[in-house]
């Protein structure tokens, strides 16, 4: 990903409105958790960075699923992360 | 170089609960209104409050405004000033009504009035028994509250500048406030906003701490803009704790854990509680349960390496029951302390919360400093309300719930008093020469640095001294260290160093220019702390214990006054309390006990 895409997304994750989703989030990208991913799945990563707080946090805690496949997998990354 | 200028009648910084509300006063008033935000206005922190709002609307059961103001002057143990705080409480109804015709969707009850559940330390008839009073939208009152204020603004054609930071307030040599510089984090380009009336509504600063459950945002931007502007802060030792967050991470665990049976241990695995409260124990209130953790924990029997946490217990209990009753709590400690609880304690300290103090002002949201002898002068064209404003509502103590109320009630005023003051006649004021000088020298220094210091061990550096010095309890020793620790971080604050500098999206910048804010605050709050010999409210000294001639520690004849941080050369001033309300009676001083 081109870095000013990257670093724009960066941003969007280490400042949420909700700090279990800062912690969660940064802790992926700066763990180098992103850098690993394909294409497609960054791109999944970024869908998920755009959702509300509490729309991704109930996702990441299980609380709610989702049918996107692409979506669910990268859910899965981040919650082993 | 040349910098663009933006004009605008006003400007406010922050898209937060205080900042929203505002700007709909002056855009719905046909000013032309920027809103400057770090983030889309619907990320701003207020999305984490689930609690609810205030209001004494009375439709559960009798309540009035009058009781409300009561609470909240016992709440800020009486440094809470009673003008303002008349205003508040006898304001809520309507901004809570308003909200709803904004389209909020609160909870009701059968008959289809908004519900109302009770809250902490909200009771009926001058603290008989508890009342209901706290008005929510399921658990996510603040999230629903900025997207009904949201989109009102929308309509009313509030301008939303997304993803810039303000850096520096604008004032001329007689102290008029003119408007901030700021950076659009897309190109890195600096930007004037030049302004009639300033608004400051950037939230708290709860990241000073090394524990806190607020959100990365909190970087105190406000209070630093104001500081290096020579506006004193004021009431800055006053920090509200949670007794658990999760050790490292500062995520909440809620206090139905301790009551399911949830044990505090230390590292000898000791069941601690028995010796500070062999009667309630671990089901004691938070401010013991907390003021116990610290003692065990700077007496060295802390756990970790650092020995500088606790272990909550629950492993004794079913599984099944926890899993229950508990929900979420076995994933946060998965996510955020790396510990099965079913099987192994989880490490909790006391965790940073609430700001009380702030940036000065008077309860019609204009921000005031001393002059010529008047310690409330008001600052012409500068305004703030929400948490980084202290009015002072909460005085050394907030109740729950009353922030929401906070930044509705003075949100609006502040927008009210702009509209006010531009409608008398207020026009743009010629911008100093060096107006941007400042902000560019600092951009540069951190762009030109060799050899400087590392943004996020200084942070660390900060937040470790802050934790250890200034926490939930504090020792009249470990204050004097402090000081001098602060001081030493704050050199190298002053001396950091970015490896990136590129201009569009540069988070390193970005975050160096937090940190310059961030240190601010801290030096504010370890020098306002060391400085106030007695305990109040959230401010509890080992050298000012309860005893019969100071109940609580807390010592009226000395210290019933507010402090007055002054950035400009580090020293602290007093000002007097308003104990006269603007109608009603004054709630006489009594010990504060529940
Ligand atoms: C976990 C949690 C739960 C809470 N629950 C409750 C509750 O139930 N009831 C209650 O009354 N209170 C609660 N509180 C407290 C309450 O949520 C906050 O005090 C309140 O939301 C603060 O609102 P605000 O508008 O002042 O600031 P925020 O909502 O924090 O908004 C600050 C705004 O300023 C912007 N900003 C900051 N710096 C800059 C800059 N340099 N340039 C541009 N923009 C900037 C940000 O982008 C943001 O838009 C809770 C707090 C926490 C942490």
């Amino acid at each position: 990903m081109e870095r000013a895409n990257y670093e724009r997304l960066r941003w969007r994750c280490i400042r949420r409105a909700l700090l279990e989703l800062d912690i969660t989030l940064t802790r992926f990208l700066d763990g180098g958790e992103f850098e690993k991913l394909s294409d497609d799945q960054q791109q999944a990563f970024v869908e998920l960075a755009d959702m509300e707080d509490y729309d991704l946090w109930d996702l990441l805690t299980g609380k709610a699923e989702i049918d996107d496949s692409r979506l669910a997998h990268m859910v899965a990354l981040i919650r082993k992360s | 170089m040349s910098i663009p200028v933006l004009k605008f009648d006003a400007v406010i910084v922050g898209a937060g609960g205080a900042g929203l509300r505002s700007a709909i006063q002056l855009s719905e008033a046909g000013l032309k209104t920027a809103v400057l935000s770090k983030v889309f206005p619907t990320r701003s922190h207020t999305v984490a409050a689930q609690g609810g709002v205030a209001a004494s609307l009375g439709n559960s059961e009798e309540d009035h405004w009058t009781w409300h103001m009561y609470d909240t002057v016992k709440g800020s143990d009486w440094l809470g000033d009673q003008d303002a705080i008349e205003f508040m409480c006898k304001k809520a109804n309507e901004v809570v009504v308003e909200l709803e015709h904004y389209g909020m969707p609160f909870d009701r009850t059968d008959d289809g009035k908004i519900y109302q559940r009770p809250f902490g330390g909200h009771m009926s008839n001058f603290g008989e028994k508890p009342v209901r009073r706290s008005c929510a939208a399921a658990d996510r009152t603040g999230h629903a509250m900025l997207h009904a204020m949201y989109q009102r603004n929308v309509k009313a054609n509030t301008q939303f500048f997304v993803e810039w930071m303000a850096l520096d307030l604008i004032r001329d040599e007689e102290g008029h406030v003119l408007g901030v510089t700021a950076m659009e984090m897309e190109t890195g380009q600096i930007v004037i906003f030049h302004a009639r009336a300033t608004i400051f509504a950037t939230g708290g600063a709860g990241r000073i701490f090394y524990s806190s459950t607020n959100a990365f945002i909190n970087t105190g931007d406000g209070l630093g803009m104001a500081a290096r502007a020579g506006i004193p802060l004021e009431d800055m030792e006053f920090w509200q704790f949670h007794p658990t967050g999760v050790a490292g991470a500062g995520v909440l665990i809620t206090e139905g854990v301790r009551g399911e049976g949830g044990i505090l241990r230390n590292s000898s695995k000791e069941r601690f509680m028995e010796r500070y409260a062999p009667n309630a124990k671990d089901l004691a209130s938070r401010d013991v349960v907390s003021r116990a953790m610290a003692t065990e924990i700077k007496e060295g029997r802390g756990c970790g390496v650092n020995k500088d946490y606790v272990l909550l217990d629950i492993t004794h209990l079913d599984p099944a029951t926890i899993m229950k009753r508990l929900p979420g709590i076995h994933e946060i400690g998965l996510q955020f302390a790396g510990v099965d609880c079913l099987k192994e304690p989880l490490p909790v300290v006391p965790t940073c919360h609430y700001q009380m103090g702030g940036i000065p002002t008077h309860y019609s949201g204009r921000v005031v400093a001393p002059k010529n002898g008047d310690v409330n002068s008001v600052v012409p064209g500068f305004y703030a309300g929400g948490e980084c404003a202290c009015a002072s509502v909460h005085g050394a103590n907030r109740l729950g719930t009353n922030s929401l109320l906070d930044l509705l009630v003075f949100g609006k005023s502040a927008g009210d008093s702009a509209v006010e003051d531009l409608k008398a006649g207020r026009a743009h004021r010629e911008l100093p020469k060096d107006v941007a000088d400042k902000t560019l020298a600092r951009i540069s220094a951190l762009d030109n640095r060799k050899g400087g210091a590392n943004v996020h061990e200084t942070r660390l550096a900060m937040q470790r001294t802050m934790q250890d010095h200034a926490g939930v309890f504090r020792f009249g020793d470990m204050l004097k260290q402090g000081v001098e620790k602060i001081l030493e971080v704050e050199k190298a604050a002053r001396q950091l160093e970015i490896k990136d500098k590129s201009m569009a999206w540069n988070t390193a910048r970005t975050e160096a220019l937090e940190m310059e804010n961030l240190i601010e605050v801290a030096k504010a709050t370890m020098i306002s702390a060391e400085a106030r010999k007695e305990s109040r409210g959230a401010h509890v000294r080992d050298d000012a214990p309860d005893t019969a001639e100071f109940p609580n520690g807390r010592n009226d004849k000395e210290w019933l006054k507010h402090t007055l941080f002054s950035p400009v050369d580090n020293s602290i001033s007093y000002k007097p309390v308003n104990m006269q309300p603007l109608t009603v009676e004054a709630v006489a001083l009594k010990t504060r006990s529940y």
